[in-house]
C-alpha cells in the first residue's frame, strides 16, 4: 500500500500577520514560511505507518509556486520517499481554494492508485478545514476527520480511527482507500537530521503545472477585502484580589 | 406574522439542525440558535433539517418547534443517523438540498458542522465558506477570520448554493418560546455506498455547562503545573455557578497532559466568547488568543508581568495563582 500526504507551505505560525496596504491579502513578502503544522503531523503519521510495515511508500504532494519545492524537500528529509509538486502562481492562502485542491489530490490518487491519503485537519493560513472532507466526497471514498489515533487493519483493508469531537472522542471505522485528516494530538513530529536533509536532495520530485491537469481550479470565492481586526486594548493592572473583585462588580458589572 | 416575512422574499435557506447525539441534543440546538435571528433579519425562509434515530427524532422535532421564524421542519430518521458517520448525513442532505432547490445551507462551526458541510460541498461541487462571523450585504458577502483571527477576509461566492458554517458566538441568540406547529416533512435517509461507520462515543464527563455556551469561562495554562491543581479552577467555577460556568485550558496545558483535549481553547481547539474569561497561568500565545479574544471581559492572572495575555486583558493581576485563585473563590462566595 502507498500513501499520499499533503504538505502546504504557509506563513510560519510564530510570525505576526500584517495585511498589505491595498487590503487585498496578508503580506507574505520576505517573511518566514514553513510547513503547515498539521501537515507535519500528517507526514509523521505516514512515516510511522511505513515503519510499522502497514504501507510501503510515502509520497508528499504540495501545490504552490517554485518555493513550495522547499516544503516538499522538508517532507523528503523527514522520510517521505518521493514528491509531487503541482506548480501555480495562485495565492494558495486565498485564491487556490479547498475544492480545487481536493480535485488535484483526487486526480493524483486515481491516476497513481494511492491506498490512503493523509492530510492536516486545516491549514493555519486560510483556516478552512475542508480539503480532506471534500476529497472523500469527490472520490466517493470515506474520510476520517480530526484523527487522534489511526489503526490500519491491512488484511481487511480497513481502519479504526479515534476522532476528536466537541464532547470528547469518537471511534469510527472506514474502508480503504480512505482519507485521514490529522488533529494535533495524533503524534509528535520528528525533526530532520543533517544526514537525512542531504539524502532528501537525491529523492525524486515529479513536477506538474496546475493549468495542465485539466481540472477546474478557478476560485469560487472572491476575496473582496482583507482587513486587520480591531485590536483589543489592554486594560489595567490591579493590585489585589479585592480590587479585582471590585472592578468586576462595579466597573465591568459581570459578577 | 410569519407569512408576512415569507412574502417579502424569494430566497430559501436551509438551516441544518445538528441534533446528532441524544445526550448533547440541547447543547447542539443551542449552538445553532444564533443564525435564526440573522436569517429572520435577512428575511430568508428557514427550514430546519433534523436527523437522528427513530426513537429520538420526535423529541428533537418538539425541541425545534419551540423556536420562532421557521417555515418547516424536514426530518430524516434511521439507525445510521442516530450516531452517524459524516457521509450518512451529507448524502441525505444532498438529496434534501437538491429536491427543495435550497440556495443556502447553514450549520454551526462545531466538530460536526465542520465534518459534514465540506462533504456536502464535494458532493454538490460547491466551495463551502467556513466559520462565518458576519453576514454582509443581505447575504451576498461573508466575513470570516483567517490566520487564526489575525486578519478578517470578506468573500463573495459564485456558487449557486452557498454552504456556510457560522461561528455561533458572533451571532445573537434567539430565545425558545412556546411550541409552534410547523409542518414536518419526512425524507428517507440516503446511505447507499457509505463505507464508514460509527463505533462508539467516549464522552468527557463534566457536570458543567458546555464551553461554547458558558457565560463564564475559567481557563488554566501551563502555570497550573499539573492536572490535580485544576481543582482550584473548578472551585472558582462552582462559586461562579456551574450552571453557566465552564473550565477550559490552553494548548500547553493539554499537551502537558494536565487535562483532556476537548477542554482546549484556541485556534486548534474551541472558540469561546463568554461575558467573563479568566485566564490563569496562561501566557497568551497567538494560538490561544484566537480562541478567546472576543470575550467581553478578560481577566489575566499570571506571575510574569511580561506575559502577552496582559496586552488583551481588561484586568490583570500579577501574582501567584495558587494564592490568588483560592482567595478569589472565597471572596466571591462571601459576596453572594
Amino acid at each position: 500500500m502507498k500513501a499520499l500526504v499533503g504538505v502546504k507551505r504557509v506563513l510560519d505560525y510564530a510570525i505576526k500577520v500584517r495585511v498589505n496596504p491595498q487590503k487585498t491579502g496578508v503580506d507574505l513578502q520576505g517573511l518566514k514560511m514553513s510547513m503547515n503544522p498539521f501537515d507535519e503531523i500528517a507526514i509523521e503519521e505516514a512515516i510511522k505507518m511505513r515503519e510499522a510495515g502497514v504501507i510501503q511508500q510515502v509520497v508528499a504532494l504540495s501545490i504552490g509556486d517554485k518555493n513550495a519545492a522547499e516544503t516538499i524537500r522538508q517532507a523528503l528529509a523527514l522520510g517521505a520517499d518521493s514528491g509531487i509538486h503541482v506548480q501555480t502562481d495562485l495565492r494558495i492562502d486565498q485564491d487556490l481554494q479547498p475544492l480545487a485542491v481536493a480535485k488535484v489530490f483526487a486526480k493524483m490518487i486515481k491516476e497513481k492508485q494511492f491506498d490512503l491519503c493523509v492530510l492536516g485537519k486545516q491549514s493555519i493560513d486560510d483556516d478552512f478545514n475542508q480539503t480532506g472532507q471534500i476529497l472523500g466526497s469527490i472520490l466517493g471514498i470515506p474520510s476520517a476527520t480530526f484523527s487522534s489515533k489511526i489503526e490500519i487493519d491491512v488484511a481487511n483493508k480497513k481502519a479504526t480511527v479515534t476522532r476528536e469531537v466537541d464532547f470528547g472522542l469518537q471511534k469510527i471505522e472506514v474502508q480503504l482507500p480512505a482519507v485521514f485528516t490529522c488533529d494535533l494530538r495524533l503524534n509528535t513530529p520528528r525533526f530532520a537530521n543533517v544526514q537525512s536533509i542531504i539524502k532528501a536532495k537525491k529523492k525524486p520530485i515529479e513536477v506538474f503545472n496546475l493549468a495542465d491537469l485539466g481540472i477546474d481550479f478557478a476560485p469560487r470565492l472572491k476575496v473582496e477585502k482583507v482587513e486587520m481586526p480591531q485590536e483589543r486594548q489592554g486594560g489595567v493592572i490591579v493590585g489585589s484580589v479585592d480590587e479585582l473583585i471590585s472592578k468586576l462588580k462595579n466597573e465591568a458589572k459581570v459578577i | 406574522m410569519l407569512s408576512m416575512l415569507f412574502k417579502n422574499t424569494t430566497q430559501k435557506v436551509l438551516n441544518r439542525q445538528l441534533l446528532t447525539q441524544v445526550q448533547s441534543q440541547v447543547n447542539n440546538l443551542f449552538q445553532s440558535q444564533p443564525i435564526f435571528r440573522e436569517t429572520l433579519q435577512l428575511q430568508f425562509q428557514v427550514d430546519i433539517f433534523v436527523h437522528g434515530g427513530k426513537d429520538s427524532i420526535s423529541k428533537q422535532v418538539e425541541e425545534v418547534q419551540k423556536y420562532p421564524g421557521i417555515r418547516s421542519i424536514i426530518t430524516s430518521a434511521s439507525d445510521d443517523l442516530s450516531n452517524p458517520y459524516g457521509d450518512h448525513v451529507s448524502q441525505t442532505l444532498k438529496k434534501v438540498v437538491e429536491s427543495h432547490s435550497y440556495d443556502k445551507v447553514i450549520a454551526s462551526t462545531s466538530a460536526f458542522g465542520k465534518d459534514v458541510t465540506p462533504r456536502l460541498g464535494g458532493l454538490l461541487d460547491v466551495q463551502p465558506i467556513t466559520d462565518v462571523i458576519q453576514v454582509i450585504n443581505n447575504g451576498q458577502q461573508f466575513l470570516r477570520p483567517i490566520y487564526a483571527g489575525n486578519a478578517l477576509s470578506t468573500v463573495s461566492s459564485s456558487d449557486k448554493i452557498k454552504i456556510l458554517t457560522i461561528r455561533a458566538t458572533n451571532f445573537e441568540k434567539i430565545a425558545a418560546g412556546s411550541a409552534n406547529t410547523y409542518p414536518v416533512k419526512e425524507v428517507a435517509a440516503q446511505n447507499d455506498n457509505v463505507q464508514g461507520k460509527w463505533l462508539e462515543n467516549n464522552v468527557s464527563e463534566s457536570e458543567m455547562v458546555e464551553l461554547g455556551s458558558a457565560k463564564y469561562v475559567v481557563s488554566g495554562g501551563r502555570g497550573m503545573k499539573n492536572g490535580e491543581n485544576f481543582k482550584i479552577l473548578y472551585e472558582l467555577a462552582n462559586v461562579l455557578g456551574k450552571q453557566h460556568c465552564a473550565v477550559g485550558a490552553s494548548r500547553a496545558a493539554v499537551d502537558a497532559g494536565f487535562v483532556p483535549n476537548d477542554m482546549q481553547i484556541g485556534q486548534t481547539g474551541k472558540v469561546v466568547a463568554p461575558d467573563l474569561y479568566i485566564a490563569v497561568g496562561i501566557s497568551g500565545a497567538i494560538q490561544h488568543l484566537a480562541g478567546m479574544k472576543d470575550s467581553k471581559v478578560i481577566v489575566a492572572i499570571n506571575k510574569d508581568p511580561e506575559a502577552a495575555i496582559f496586552k488583551v486583558a481588561n484586568y490583570g493581576l500579577v501574582d501567584d495563582l495558587f494564592k490568588v485563585i483560592p482567595e478569589l473563590s472565597q471572596k466571591i462566595k462571601a459576596l453572594q
